[in-house]
């Protein structure tokens, strides 16, 4: 395969979804829904495909692209094409989003039967994927803001997807609200980056940046910043908002309104990895600002710990797993911030698959309980739905970090690299992901006891309703095999070996070269599966696991004991830390006050009354003065006339 | 020789009256149009005055058309007034104030 075949698998990787977007979205109704349903996932699965062609043209070919196909905008010196950079890294992540969303195409034929919107819903599933593409194959930041803005929309109109219900409609505003502050902080790095390097070519702007480093901007006065190190933190601010990272993740829990196969290929997989891509991506600039990096692994690393405590006194079976998902970002967060950019997107792979699954395998649950999420309604599933049991295991351990499944090898490399890296804040940062993964464990375990072992709760109704489609069944077995063994096969290629699967498209300094040092100590898959009981995280783990298993079966009024005892601590914890109530203190209040202190004051007050009422009822006030002069009286006039005769004549005489 | 400063009084004095006339009258149209003729007068009286003193002859010529179109001007007030007279019943000053504002 050539240069020019790669140009042309990516087009098909990118349009085939933007066609099916745009036949089920026309002409849905028409077509009806079966056919709107296999044309979309036709056109999935031939862009998975050309992914896979693509992946193995790069990763094993060697071969890459880099260039324009198509020119958007000329406007004077500026110019903007629509172009693709096709190298490991976005084939990678070609490879990853076509595939999840081809398998939650497949799983939304039985979770969305029987709802009347489902041509809407394919077209905005396959629209996304395009969005998607667009925003992982971007050789420009235009192009990348576009996708970025793309997935933002679709992700909108998706949580909004059952719009009747008032907290689908709030949900989907605040995801958009706050992905437009996210936004505005990209925006401005972008608007940075043209100033700066006049172009928004990668290539361009990564072969500019290095001459940039002694380059300072004055934001506050007398306080000169590197310029590199200001675009990096506007930059990770739009990464922020779209990753869920802290205090930009409030809009993820309420995500989860929407339907779960949104969740699990937008809200879980895709979408909200894009933060993780982008940081990556943008390795070269990123690698140049030290402080840009500690912020970046800080952020990372305290969302990793925090948001996943959350999930604690959580009994949504979704919102558990959403907070999981923020919880996860903050490991690949940290792990880009250390500089393991290959530790981050292998851990964006593992949970992509392992993430996907327990979201599906959730909808699985929750479309079998007829749209039940509250856990404390479940119990012994495992009787009824045993392939969902099994799936939903496999993924509750890759997410713990079990060996040997996927989850175990990804997590590993991010905490161990965090551990090697010599930046500020590597230590706080290692000591939060350790108790990090002792939450991660606890907190999915305990869904999945809670769900799937202890005595059934669930009402008779349900309970003889109980059983699994075989469509929703066929996903989750396609997503556990990789969750349980994706791992095992790439591990090596993906961090160890030079050149890995990344090769050259991830820039590392030779400072911050973690993975390096880490390769010294690894002697292989099934040695480092062996040695795992000699490393901390694993143990962190199991605890975590037992900890689950001891408080929800054994011993369930232990979890009394807890609320009664640390109540505060479960107080804060149900209200998420108090973000939702500040923002709605500070943000909505705030701005309400300042609406209406512009609506009253300034609108009312001095533009409606003062200036336009104002004007006319001046005028008449001062005509109302005026037409006393004028009397009518012959005399009167003569007098003034003379009167002014004399004043002119003075005047002039003077 | 008669001083110029005394023709200078009286056209002074006329002009003065004429206007005093003029903002005191409150009643008849016809008193003010004779205080315009008085003002127009005193102005003349001027021009004769100067034109002595100053041996020049434009003056006075200048005096004959003044009466001329004083007179012409009397002529088309007087009309106005009959025309005012027939339309309102009235030729008090008071109650001509249609411009009153």
């Amino acid at each position: 395969m050539g240069y020019f075949m790669i140009k042309e698998l990516s087009l098909l990787v990118v349009l085939l979804p933007l066609a099916g977007s745009l036949i089920a979205g026309l002409f849905g109704k028409k077509i009806g829904i079966r056919a709107t349903q296999a044309i979309t996932i036709f056109m999935m699965i031939g862009s998975f495909i050309s992914a896979l062609f693509i992946f193995n043209a790069v990763i094993f070919g060697g071969q890459s692209f880099d260039g324009a196909l198509y020119t958007w905008v000329e406007s004077g010196s500026f110019h903007f094409d629509v172009g693709f950079l096709i190298d490991q890294l976005t084939a990678i992540m070609m490879v990853v989003v076509t595939f999840v969303a081809t398998i939650v195409h497949i799983y939304s034929i039985g979770y969305m039967k029987g709802d009347s919107g489902n041509q809407r819903f394919f077209c905005y599933m396959s629209g996304f994927t395009f969005a998607m593409l667009m925003l992982v194959t971007a050789n420009n930041f235009m192009q990348l803001f576009f996708g970025w803005e793309g997935v933002g929309l679709v992700s909108y109109l998706l949580i909004g997807f059952w719009y009747e219900k008032e907290s689908a409609a709030v949900g989907s505003l605040k995801a958009f609200l706050v992905n437009r502050v996210g936004d505005f902080g990209f925006l401005l790095g972008i608007a940075a980056i043209l100033d700066y390097c006049g172009s928004l070519n990668y290539s361009t702007v990564f072969a500019k940046m290095s001459t940039l480093s002694l380059t300072t901007i004055s934001i506050l006065p007398h306080h000169p910043w590197s310029i590199i190190t200001v675009i990096c933190i506007l930059l990770f601010i739009g990464a922020m908002g779209k990753s869920a990272q802290m205090p930009l993740h409030v809009w993820l829990p309420e995500s989860m309104e929407g339907p779960t196969p949104i969740s699990a290929l937008i809200h879980a997989a895709t979408m909200v990895t894009a933060g993780v891509f982008m940081v990556a991506r943008m390795s070269p600039i990123f690698e140049l600002s030290p402080v840009a990096l500690s912020v970046v692994m800080i952020v990372g690393a305290t969302g990793a710990l925090l948001l996943g405590l959350l999930a604690f006194v959580e009994f949504d079976i979704k919102r558990v797993i959403a907070y999981s998902t923020m919880s996860q970002l903050g490991y690949m967060m940290a792990a880009n911030g250390a500089s393991a950019f290959n530790a981050g997107i292998f851990h964006l792979m593992t949970h992509a698959c392992f993430k996907a699954l327990l979201f599906l395998a959730a909808g699985s649950v929750i479309i079998a309980m007829h749209h039940e999420q509250d856990l404390r309604k479940m119990g012994n599933l495992k009787k009824y739905l045993p392939i969902t049991y099994i799936t939903f295991l496999i993924g509750a351990l890759a997410l713990a970090a079990i060996p040997p499944t996927a989850g175990f090898f990804s997590k590993d490399a991010v905490i161990d690299a965090v551990h090697a890296s010599t930046i500020v804040g590597a230590h706080y940062c290692y000591i939060v992901l350790l108790i990090g993964a002792f939450v991660t464990a606890y907190y999915i375990f305990r869904a999945f006891f809670m769900a799937f072992h202890t005595k059934e709760k669930m009402d008779e109704h349900t309970r003889s309703h109980l059983k699994e489609h075989w469509v929703m069944l066929f996903p989750l077995i396609l997503l556990a095999i990789p969750s349980l063994l994706l791992g095992i096969f790439i591990v090596k290629p993906m961090l160890y070996d030079t050149p890995g699967f990344l090769g050259n498209s991830v820039t590392v300094l030779p400072q911050y070269n973690v993975l390096a040092q880490m390769g010294t100590q690894f002697h292989g898959v099934w040695h480092q599966i062996k040695d795992c009981i000699f490393t901390l995280p694993f143990w962190f783990s199991v605890s975590g696991i037992f900890c689950a298993w001891f408080m929800v079966i054994v011993a369930p009024q232990c979890q009394t004991f807890f609320a009664k005892r640390f109540s505060w601590i479960r107080r804060l914890f149900i209200a998420q830390y108090g973000f939702d109530i500040f923002n709605n203190w500070f943000f909505v209040r705030g701005g309400r006050a300042m609406s209406e202190f512009f609506f009253h004051t300034g609108d009312l007050k001095i533009i409606d009354a003062g200036m336009v009422d104002g004007s006319g009822r001046n005028v008449s006030r001062v005509s109302s003065l005026l037409r006393k002069l004028q009397s009518g009286y012959l005399y009167q006039y003569v007098f003034v006339m003379i009167v002014g005769l004399l004043g002119f004549l003075i005047w002039l005489v003077w | 020789m008669i001083p110029l400063i005394n023709y200078l009084m009286i056209g002074a004095i006329l002009f003065a009256l004429g206007f005093v006339g003029i903002i005191i009258n409150r009643r008849n149209i016809i008193m003010l149009m004779m205080c315009i003729e008085l003002m127009l007068l005193a102005v003349n009286t001027n021009f004769i005055a100067f034109a002595q003193y100053f041996n020049d002859p434009s003056g006075e010529i200048f005096v004959f058309f003044i009466l001329t179109v004083a007179a012409v001007e009397a002529a088309i007030g007087l009309a106005i007034l009959v025309l005012l007279y027939r339309r309102s019943g009235s030729i008090d000053v008071k109650d001509i104030s249609a411009l009153r504002g």
